[in-house]
């Protein structure tokens, strides 16, 4: 509890600089509305307020400032503008309307459990499989840890069209994309944790004549669980990015990477950063989750959390 | 009869794999490439049989043949791309946010205070999806390289960052002291333990950071880039059903991917010689 104070000292600065950055990254959008409005501009062309900075055009136009932090379309929107969308757009609007971000929040978290619960099942077995079996081991595990340096996130876009084209759509492709993304990240660190315990340990249940299945169930499974939440909770990070990722580009109607892409063709920048902070509240809220799942769990199974 | 080929050489490949895992010379190190060779090579082969077998569609998923073929046709046009976007893109905006993630954090690094508060608010910036800031970053600098560059150096930040912190607040009480009773000051002991400790963690930070630096760059181009780019090349060449240079630009990604990590893994590797994990 003691990090609470620096945390919102950080926090703090960050909002600071936020609502510095404000006033220079609309100054021209709104000296040029305030002109159109009747209002006294220095200098006053257009092509002579391209010649001066952000900050010069506010040294120089004191009265605008206010106006740079309620502007309607701005390039970098004021914090209570996005909070003021937010409130709009999460709590007043139905669930079920077209504006709503529960709604799209709810079109992109669908396929991001979906495929995430996909995506660590199979890993988790694989791990077995590879722990288990030298094969295995030799020649799947180099291609599992090679395949995390490669920027498949990239391509999950084309990935929902070519399904789309072979008239795959709805939940399935992007879950596709979230369970692939979170298989690597399982299986590596489930091979990591079911090779944790130690040689004494084995042996220990060696002299107990143990079969390999017990060795599995009262061993191996309970020492692998620390390294199963820390992949879960990049697992499911991942998955969230990858789902949103998949949206943006590919001309997607709901969810949260389409919302960020309508706000940014359609000149509506707050309809963005709303999404964009959506987005990020519900990854932070994932992952806080596992959180806590991990926490709790490992309590009762009388380990401390790292 | 090609499918049947497939299988057959499926199984080869795999007994292979199973006589040379648990055979004597399994844990050789000529082995050890070979083993996970062989099931990459049987993977690529059954792959162009199977779509040779079944004449799938190359808009779905062209052979690797005609991959490589095209690879090779392409070659002027797949190096301008690499040049835009990793080049320009990924390796600017990498150096750029490691350089400021590098400076903060050493900045940081003189007050408690702010490293606690740094730590969980870095660690949770790491974890949220900060690609999409693409599209506005793309609206602000301009739709070449200078916007990838950009929204690259936001998203390798945030993990450099966490790791550098961490990685300075690794040393103990016992190797502190040892440099207080040399009478070290505040800059030898950072640049004579602090620093050189950190290394691990810091390397960690700069691993994660080479792959979102490519999907960062290759990402944005999705919202506007010059007519050249790795990720403009994947877009346009899908919208014109060219599923094998789409294919080109993935392997080109991947080789790229997995060499800017082993770049960073060999220089982890002279660089923190003393760690446990390298001996």
């Amino acid at each position: 509890m003691k990090s609470v104070l620096p945390v919102l000292t950080v926090v703090a600065a960050i909002l600071a600089f936020w609502l510095a950055a404000v006033v220079p990254m609309n100054m021209h959008l709104v000296a040029d509305q305030a002109q159109r409005d009747g209002l006294e501009v220095s200098p006053e062309t257009p092509v002579a307020r391209q010649e001066v900075s952000g900050v010069g055009l506010a040294f120089r136009n004191p009265h605008l400032i206010p106006l740079t932090y309620d502007f309607v379309r701005p390039r970098l929107p004021a914090p209570q503008q996005v909070a003021g969308e937010m409130y709009d757009t999460i709590i007043d609007k139905k669930i079920t309307s077209k504006r709503s971000l529960v709604y799209h929040g709810w079109v992109t978290l669908a396929p991001t459990l979906l495929g995430f619960a996909i995506g660590t099942g199979l890993g988790i077995l694989l791990a077995v499989g590879i722990v288990y079996s030298r094969v295995m081991d030799r020649s799947v595990m180099p291609w599992a840890i090679v395949s995390q340096t490669i920027p498949i996130l990239a391509l999950a876009p084309m990935v929902i069209v070519v399904l789309g084209s072979m008239g795959i759509q709805g939940l399935f492709p992007k879950s596709l994309i979230a369970a692939y993304l979170s298989f690597f990240p399982v299986v590596v660190g489930m091979v990591k944790g079911l090779r944790a315990p130690d040689a004494m340990q084995l042996d220990l249940l060696r002299t107990y004549n143990a079969s390999k299945a017990q060795g599995f169930w009262s061993l191996r499974l309970p020492a692998s669980v620390p390294y199963l939440f820390a992949s879960l909770k990049i697992g499911i990070a991942a998955s969230l990015i990858g789902t949103i990722v998949a949206e943006l580009p590919t001309g997607a109607r709901a969810g949260f990477g389409a919302r960020m892409l309508v706000g940014d063709q359609y000149g509506q920048p707050l309809v963005s950063w709303a999404a964009l902070f959506a987005a990020a509240l519900t990854a932070a809220a994932l992952v806080g989750l596992f959180g806590l799942i991990e926490r709790i769990t490992l309590k009762r199974m009388g380990m401390q959390a790292a | 009869m090609l499918a049947i080929a497939a299988l057959v050489i499926w199984a080869a490949g795999w007994w292979l794999n199973v006589r040379l895992a648990n055979g004597a010379a399994s844990d050789h190190a000529v082995v050890r490439v070979l083993i996970p060779l062989i099931f990459g090579l049987t993977i690529v082969v059954v792959w162009e049989l199977l779509v040779r077998g079944f004449d799938v569609n190359p808009v779905i998923l062209p052979a690797p043949s005609v991959i490589v073929e095209r690879m090779l046709n392409e070659g002027p046009r797949l190096w301008a791309d690499f040049q835009q976007t990793i080049i320009k893109g990924a390796m600017t905006g990498y150096v750029i946010g490691g350089l400021a993630a590098f400076g903060t954090a050493i900045l940081a690094d003189r007050s408690d205070f702010l490293t606690r508060g740094i730590l969980p608010v870095g660690s949770f910036m790491a974890a949220l999806p900060i690609v999409g800031i693409a599209p506005i970053f793309v609206k602000w600098l301009g739709s070449d390289w200078e916007s990838k560059a950009a929204v690259v150096a936001v998203m390798v930040y945030f993990p450099i960052l966490v790791n550098t912190v961490a990685g300075l607040r690794d040393t103990g009480p016992m190797q502190r002291d040892l440099m207080r009773t040399y009478g070290a000051g505040y800059w030898p002991t950072l640049m004579k333990l602090r620093l050189p400790a950190a290394m691990p963690f810091i390397f960690n930070g700069l691993k994660i950071g080479t792959t979102l630096a490519l999907i960062g760059a290759i990402v944005a181009e999705f919202f506007g880039s010059p007519t050249v780019g790795m990720g403009f090349r994947i877009s346009t060449s899908f919208g014109q059903l060219a599923l094998d240079m789409v294919w080109a630009e993935i392997v080109i990604a991947a080789i790229a991917g997995s060499a800017f990590y082993g770049i960073m893994t060999l220089i982890e590797k002279r660089v923190t010689f003393w760690h446990p994990s390298q001996r």
